[in-house]
């Protein structure tokens, strides 16, 4: 039932109503025809008729605190509830985006420490924390590189490479920012073409976006020479941080040659995913771009008070990119992170990221599952190819996604990348024991039996949940939106 | 195997031309075509009156995992435009080259149509697509 | 290790498993003049005490007694199961619902949140939201663009007192898509937009209009939705939430209402936390749906016939789409509509338009306090929704300065958002406020306007 269900003309919830003795509508007078007549249309119910409500929702929900997550490229890992109760001490909460500089030092000695430690992780001189998500990020990466070439005086760089197994916000950004894109090819063995790519390179080059590890889970080997082959003619390299998670506190992606990055706080960081955001995705640059970094940024004077920089001290800044200085809670969140963990914390997460998709890869080899690229070590993540189930079978990687679902484990990322038919995307993070692994394998392993010996049970999964396969197509064909009330 | 229809040429993008009678050319996709989108949620169709240049974006067909543009095959003016689309986008799937057609142009060349795909080579093409 | 829950013999079993005699083997495909070397700027790890510690004492820095602050971000009374409920791990730590049958409590959240959305604004449908308010404009000037097809303009109107850094953000975003904003300014002794502006709309793709506008007062909204139509120019609405239980909402402007309405939906529940996270919603008419970006949830059946809710409309998002997206956006601002649905529920209509009365009076009464201090007045006529501009006899950002060292932050001083405004103050008032918060800020106010001519 929805809470409009619920809801009935005169319910209310008292303990919140706040207006005073002597508040009465006539007050409102002086709005004239701005007074709104019209009802509001939210919903008349109790105080427990809505707690109800929501707590009966949220267990309707899959979550980290609950189960396993394999997602790949989403980083599913704990959301240390330290880092939420810092962020919630009530000074941080209550504190206004404009106060004045007096009244920020507390919230600003944490941003500044936090542009700090992310620039010495990513290995680049300058960053700034304001875009709000990694998609913001990436706009705002893009964004620096062409106001690079058009301060340079090189209209002619219209183009924008990336390789076809990326990410869609890549292309997508792209455009946003004026460009045009040109896909690379990638190898069987999951690298970027080089060849294609110094064939791709010229005057027409702005830059190249990728990450490394690449989409296919595994690591850029020819890192080095990309960077050479794009530097060389004139193009600028960009790192979408997505699966920085795999060499945290390993490799720098300034040390690799990247020129700018964006990072997601909400993967790498571990701040809470929220059923779909917020995000927080900061830029590190390297010194070319840090003339055009957005703004606001956190600059500390030489007797040690700490103040906002904007375009007064960054004159060539792409702008402001939020209506205030970015996701500042979850910036807290991600400053408590680094503290709790420490540069040692720092440098296991990248270590024990990559044991534990090594050991699962392995696992799920000997339980006859195809790997993608079997020679290659798997980073962070790694890719099980399901064609041969689906040829064989005709069970696909959509159905054993829902299956999994019946056994309590949220579902790897599907069909992404594109490249490779029927893939499950799978990525264990650091903070999952060996058992629960093992729990998880158990689960793959009777799946790959069933599909075998009871197709049907896998293809109309899930049994369990509160819901069975839902109409996609009725949902985009007899578009319902919003609920509507008949009087 | 996907059918097609010997009365019509291709584009390799899988839209289909049939010059009518009247001169005019009726445009679609191919039964291959809305095999691979799957079911068909939105058809976004152009404007009558609008002028076209071949190969430019006219048209966008929507489902649920995939929105594809509509390529005009040849130069001409948008005459007239299925709208019955609008209610039933599913007619693009059950009936590709017949009710499930996308709209209507007058060709600025009507010699244009023999530039596109015969039937035998678009076959060809598909077969290479499927294996 | 924090968070890393392996024993020596996990590790020991893993890497016997995967065949290598040590992590570092697994890291051998990078080339070793990559490697980085141990982190300097990164301080070593601390226990959750410890950090307590130290939050606590930097967070005391930043407190405050009382605030007048406004300008886009507003101090609310939050109940307190809002954050209690969204703070459930099952909703906290939720992902996005691409699963829908392991999301139905998210999913169907988000589809009551739409709903509510569109009855508060009077408009056809909502998205799951975006980033901000600012953001969310931005989105909406790129989408009027692609949606007015009769007249294929990519010039924008966008209204003078506008929120200045919407405006930034707006400018950031559309410059690099050859998008045109053209400010219309605004008449000096309302703060409003004139009445003839059909020169500036001829040609337009659309109209911004903000109601209430940045100095907190009224526009008049009916007339300039009736002119753009006329003009061809579709209309966007940026609205204040709170504000929507007491004045038109923007579906009813005009004739006909705006074409899509956007604005900041902090207000609902969600504090005030250094200027984020936040969310911006986003509603339209029916017919340009299409042309919205962002997540949207849908209600459909499942197998069995029985409701659910999913994602929908996802082929216009980034992830199918790609180069040809709406937009590049992959988030809705989850956590935060979580709070703003469960903030609407418990208040209810009644609950919200006693949080919009009390602030209206608020400000009112705090102005006619404030006008008997000599030298002070109400910069604009015309009526506010909860924020005023109050002129000072002196430099406001000094009046600001001596009553931050009183404990209190009376409100935004003007000096370094719009020019010609050094002495002013823009002061907001919400239901926080009792009659002895607004006393005891007319009180100081008079006191340090004193001193301050004292030391010019």
């Amino acid at each position: 039932m929805l809470i409009y269900e619920h809801s009935r003309p005169g319910r209310m919830a008292r303990a919140q109503y706040v207006a005073a003795e002597g508040v009465s509508s006539e007050l409102a007078n002086d709005l004239g025809v701005h007074a709104r007549s019209s009802t509001l249309g939210l919903p008349e119910v109790s105080e427990l008729e809505v707690v109800r409500h929501y707590t009966n929702l949220s267990s309707k929900n899959f979550a980290i605190d609950k189960q396993f997550y394999p997602l790949g490229s989403c980083t599913m890992k704990y959301n240390p509830r330290g880092a939420h109760a810092v962020a919630s001490i009530p000074g941080f909460l209550k504190r206004h985006p404009l106060a004045p500089l007096a009244n920020s030092q507390g919230y600003l000695s944490c941003a500044y420490e936090l542009q700090n430690y992310l620039k010495d992780v990513t290995g680049m001189q300058a960053v700034s924390l304001t875009p709000m998500a990694g998609a913001q990020g990436e706009f705002a990466g893009v964004a620096m590189i062409r106001a690079y070439h058009q301060k340079r005086g090189d209209h002619e760089r219209v183009e924008i490479l990336v390789p076809e197994a990326a990410h869609g916000t890549n292309p997508a950004t792209a455009v946003m920012c004026g460009f045009v894109v040109r896909e690379i090819p990638v190898t069987k063995e999951g690298d970027v073409d080089l060849e294609a790519l110094k064939a791709a390179v010229g005057p027409r080059t702005a830059g190249l976006m990728m990450t490394n590890p690449s989409t296919c889970g595994v690591f850029e080997r020819q890192i080095q020479e990309i960077a050479e082959t794009v530097h060389e003619a004139g193009g600028l390299l960009y790192y979408d941080g997505a699966n920085l998670n795999a060499i945290l506190g390993k490799v720098r992606p300034g040390d690799m040659g990247f020129d700018v990055l964006h990072m997601n706080l909400h993967k790498t960081f571990a701040t809470p995913h929220g059923g779909g955001g917020p995000g927080s995705g900061p830029v590190g640059v390297g010194a070319r771009l840090a003339p055009f970094l957005p703004t606001p940024t956190v600059g500390m004077d030489e007797d040690g008070t700490y103040r906002w920089l904007d375009h007064k001290d960054i004159p060539d800044t792409i702008g402001r990119l939020s209506s205030f200085m970015g996701n500042a809670g979850i910036l807290l969140r991600a400053y408590a992170y680094a503290r709790l963990l420490g540069a040692e914390g720092m440098n296991r997460v990248g270590e024990y990221a990559t044991l534990n998709a090594n050991y699962l890869a392995k696992s799920l080899e000997k339980a006859g599952y195809t790997l993608a690229y079997p020679a290659r070590r798997a980073t962070h993540e790694f890719i099980v190819t399901l064609a041969s189930e689906a040829k064989h079978q005709h069970v696909t990687a959509m159905d054993f996604a829902k299956r999994l679902l019946d056994y309590g484990y949220h579902a790897p990322t599907t069909y992404f990348p594109l490249l490779v038919p029927e893939c499950l995307l799978i990525e264990p993070t650091e903070t999952e024991s060996k058992a629960e692994i093992d729990g998880f394998v158990a689960a793959m392993t009777q799946i790959r039996q069933e599909a075998m010996t009871d197709p049907a049970l896998v293809t109309t999964a899930p049994h369990t949940l509160p819901v069975t396969r839902l109409d996609d197509v009725k949902a985009a064909r007899d578009l319902d939106l919003a609920f509507k009330v008949t009087a | 195997m996907a059918e097609t229809r010997d009365n019509v040429r291709y584009l390799p993008s899988h839209e289909w031309a049939r010059l009518e009678a009247d001169g005019t050319v009726t445009v679609g996709i191919s039964d291959h075509a809305q095999d691979a989108l799957g079911d068909v949620v939105f058809v976004e169709l152009p404007e009558v009156g609008r002028a076209v240049q071949v190969g430019e974006e006219v048209a966008v067909v929507e489902s649920v995992k995939a929105a594809s543009d509509i390529y005009a095959p040849i130069a001409g003016t948008i005459i007239s435009s299925n709208e019955a689309l609008d209610s039933a986008p599913e007619t693009v799937n059950e009936a590709p080259f017949d009710e499930g057609w996308f709209f209507r142009l007058q060709p600025t060349d009507d010699k244009a149509l023999n530039e596109l795909l015969t039937p035998e080579d678009y076959r060809a093409l598909c077969a290479a697509d499927d294996h | 290790m924090p968070f890393i829950p392996h024993t020596a013999l996990d590790e020991q079993e893993m890497l016997s498993a995967i065949g290598v005699p040590n992590i570092d083997a697994l890291f051998d495909e990078i080339p070793r003049n990559l490697r980085a070397a141990t982190l300097s700027e990164v301080p070593a790890g601390i226990s959750e005490m410890a950090l307590q510690r130290l939050m606590d004492q930097r967070a005391r820095l930043d407190e405050v007694d009382l605030s007048f602050l406004g300008a886009g971000a507003y101090e609310h009374h939050i109940p307190a199961a809002v954050w209690d409920l969204v703070g459930r791990g099952e909703f906290m730590t939720a992902y996005t619902p691409y699963q829908a049958e392991a999301s139905q409590g998210t999913l169907q959240l988000i589809y009551e949140f739409q709903t509510m959305m569109t009855r508060l604004t009077a408009m056809d449908v909502a998205n799951a939201s975006v980033y901000d308010g600012a953001t969310a404009l931005a989105e909406a000037m790129l989408m009027a663009v692609r949606a007015n097809k009769s007249n294929k303009s990519n010039r924008i109107v966008v209204a003078g007192n506008l929120n200045p850094n919407y405006h930034a953000v707006c400018h950031t975003i559309v410059k690099n898509q050859g998008l045109i904003l053209d400010v219309l300014d605004h008449d000096p002794s309302t703060g409003c937009l004139p009445g003839s502006v059909e020169a500036a709309l001829d040609g337009a793709a659309a109209l911004v209009i903000s109601y209430p506008n940045f100095f907190g007062g009224l526009d008049d909204v009916d007339s300039l939705t009736d002119l753009a139509a006329s003009a061809g120019a579709l209309v966007i609405g940026v609205v204040n939430p709170t504000a929507m239980a007491l004045i038109k909402p923007p579906g009813e402007w005009g004739a006909r209402g705006a074409d899509i309405a956007v604005g900041e939906g902090q207000p609902l529940g969600i504090p005030l936390a250094s200027g984020g996270p936040y969310l911006g919603f986003m509603c339209c008419r029916q017919q340009f749906v299409r042309q919205m970006p962002g997540r949207i949830i849908g209600r459909t059946v499942d197998q069995t016939g029985q409701p659910g809710y999913t994602l929908t409309l996802q082929a216009r998002e980034q992830h199918i789409r790609r180069g040809k997206a709406t937009s590049n956006i992959c988030t809705n601002q989850g956590l935060l509509v979580t709070a703003a649905t469960i903030y609407m529920s418990l208040l209810g209509n009644e609950g919200l338009r006693q949080v919009a009365l009390t602030a209206h009076a608020g400000i009112n009464a705090l102005t006619d306090l404030a006008c008997q201090i000599d030298g002070v007045t109400a910069r604009f006529s015309g009526p506010v929704f909860h924020e005023r501009v109050l002129a000072l006899p002196v430099d406001a950002s000094r009046v600001v300065e001596k009553m931050a060292v009183r404990g209190v932050l009376p409100g935004l001083a003007l000096g370094d958002w719009v020019t010609g405004m050094a002495h002013c103050l823009l002061v907001n008032v919400t239901e926080t406020k009792t009659a002895a918060d607004i006393d005891l800020f007319a009180r100081l106010l008079a006191e340090v306007i004193e001193e301050v001519k004292a030391t010019c």
